[in-house]
C-alpha cells in the first residue's frame, strides 16, 4: 500500500478518535448523574489513549518527523480526516449518547476486523483497541434502550437525536480511493462489508428502544477527505489553543 | 573496572518492589505490566504493556520503573512497549488477587478470554456476600467497574476481567 494512503487512512482512525473523544470529554463534570460523569470520562480517556496510538503510527508511517502531539495539535481543519458525524455537537446527554451509541456500532466490529490486517501494527492497536471499545458499545446500546424506552420525554428526546444524527451515520460505510487501496492490500476490510453487522445491531437495539428507524437514506460525506462542518473548527480552536500560542510549550 | 551486571532474576525482584501508582498494594510485576526482562548488548531492556491505552497510570509506571533501575545502580536501560499480545487480567496472580481483596477492590472474577462483559459473580469485599449488583461497568480508574453489595450495602471497586 502507498504510505501516503496509508497515513491517509491511519489518520482517519486517529481523528475519529480525537474528534469524538474531544466532544465526549466536554461532558466532564457536567453529567446528569456522578455515575455517567465518570463513564463519559472513562470513554474519552479510551478514545484519547486510542488515538495516540494510531497517530503514533500515523506519524511513524509519515516519516517526516511528526509525533502523534504534533498532528493532533498542529494540523487545521482541511488536514483532518474524521467522519463528520463525530465532530457533531453534543446537545443533551440523550442527543451524546446516541451519537456514541451510532459511532461504537461501527467502531468495534471495524477494530474486530483490523485485528486480521495484513499490517500487524495495525492489527496490535486494533487488538487493543476492541476490549475497550466492548464497554462502550454495551454501555451506549443499554442506555439507548433505557432512555428510548424510557419516558415520554427521554423517548422524544432520543428520537429526535436519532432523526438529527442519522444522515451523518453512512460516511463511515462509504468507500473511496484510500479504503479501496487499504482493502487490496488487506490492510483493512472494505467499509461497506461492516455495513450488515451495523445494520443489524442498529435496528435490533431501535426496536428494544421503541425508536423509529428514519426512512432517509441522503447521507452527508466529506470529513474522510477533509471537507468538515463549521463545527470541527471550533474544536480545534479551543483543542490547539496552548501549542499555538505557545509553540512547544510544555509542563 | 566492570561492574557485575544484575541478573535478570535480581532485576525481576526489584520491579515486584514497585506499586502499582494507582493500587498501591499490588506491584507493576503482580499486575502483568512487566512482560519481560533481558539483557541485549549490555542494555538492559524492560518490556512492559499498557493495561488500557488511555491509562494516566502508564507514564508513571514507566517513570518509577526507570528509577529503581537507577536506584539499584543500572544505568544502561531501555523500556519497551509492547501491545500485543493486549493485557488482560488473566496475568494477575492469585497472592495479587488476595491483596486486592483485602483492600476493598473486588479481584477479577473467572477469565476474561471467556467473555469480558458475561455477567458474573463479584463478591463483597468487605462481607463476602455475593449478593451484589453492578452500578456503572465505569469506576475510579479505566481497570474498574462500580458495584454495590445489597447485604451489606457497602459500595466497592471490581477490578474488570478484561
Amino acid at each position: 500500500m502507498d504510505g501516503d494512503a496509508l497515513f491517509q487512512f491511519l489518520l482517519r482512525l486517529g481523528d475519529n478518535n480525537l474528534i469524538l473523544g474531544h466532544r465526549v470529554s466536554e461532558w466532564c463534570g457536567h453529567a446528569p448523574v456522578l455515575e455517567e460523569d465518570i463513564a463519559m470520562a472513562n470513554v474519552a480517556l479510551d478514545l484519547i489513549g486510542q488515538t495516540q496510538l494510531w497517530l503514533a503510527l500515523a506519524a511513524e508511517v509519515e516519516g517526516k518527523g511528526r509525533d502523534a502531539d504534533k498532528l493532533a495539535y498542529l494540523r487545521d481543519a482541511g488536514d483532518f480526516h474524521n467522519v463528520l458525524l463525530v465532530e457533531r455537537p453534543n446537545g443533551d446527554f440523550g442527543h451524546t449518547l446516541m451519537r456514541q451509541f451510532l459511532y461504537d456500532a461501527w467502531h468495534l466490529p471495524a477494530l474486530n476486523a483490523l485485528q486480521t490486517s495484513s499490517d500487524s501494527r495495525i492489527g496490535e492497536i486494533a487488538e487493543k483497541a476492541a476490549k475497550e471499545v466492548a464497554y462502550h458499545l454495551e454501555r451506549s446500546t443499554d442506555m439507548v434502550v433505557r432512555l428510548g424506552d424510557g419516558t415520554e420525554e427521554s423517548h422524544r428526546r432520543m428520537q429526535a437525536a436519532l432523526d438529527d444524527l442519522w444522515p451523518y451515520s453512512g460516511e463511515a460505510f462509504i468507500a473511496d480511493a484510500v479504503d479501496e487501496a487499504a482493502a487490496a492490500a488487506g490492510v483493512a476490510p472494505l467499509p461497506e462489508t461492516l455495513k450488515p453487522a451495523w445494520d443489524e445491531h442498529v435496528a435490533a437495539t431501535l426496536a428494544e428502544a421503541t425508536l423509529d428507524k428514519p426512512e432517509q437514506d441522503f447521507m452527508h460525506k466529506g470529513g474522510k477527505r477533509g471537507v468538515h462542518s463549521e463545527h470541527l473548527g471550533y474544536i480545534l480552536a479551543e483543542m490547539q489553543f496552548l501549542q499555538r500560542a505557545y509553540p512547544g510549550a510544555r509542563w | 573496572m566492570i561492574a557485575a551486571q544484575p541478573t535478570v532474576a535480581e532485576v525481576w525482584a526489584w520491579l515486584e518492589e514497585v506499586p502499582d501508582p494507582e493500587v498501591p498494594v499490588v506491584s507493576v510485576v503482580d499486575l502483568g505490566i512487566v512482560r519481560d526482562v533481558a539483557w541485549r548488548d549490555g542494555v538492559l531492556e524492560v518490556t512492559v504493556t499498557p493495561t488500557y491505552s488511555g491509562c494516566p497510570a502508564t507514564a508513571v509506571i514507566d517513570l518509577e520503573i526507570q528509577a529503581a533501575l537507577r536506584r539499584h545502580g543500572v544505568d544502561k536501560f531501555h523500556v519497551k512497549r509492547q501491545l500485543s499480545p493486549a493485557w488482560t487480567t488473566d496475568w494477575i496472580g492469585e497472592k495479587a488477587r488476595a491483596k486486592l481483596n483485602a483492600y476493598g477492590i473486588a479481584p477479577p472474577a473467572g477469565a476474561a478470554c471467556a467473555r469480558a462483559l458475561a455477567p458474573v459473580e463479584v463478591a463483597c469485599p468487605r462481607c463476602g456476600s455475593s449478593k451484589t449488583e453492578r452500578i456503572s461497568q465505569f469506576g475510579s480508574t479505566p481497570c474498574k467497574a462500580s458495584y454495590r453489595c445489597t447485604d451489606c450495602l457497602e459500595p466497592f471497586d471490581y477490578f474488570k476481567a478484561h
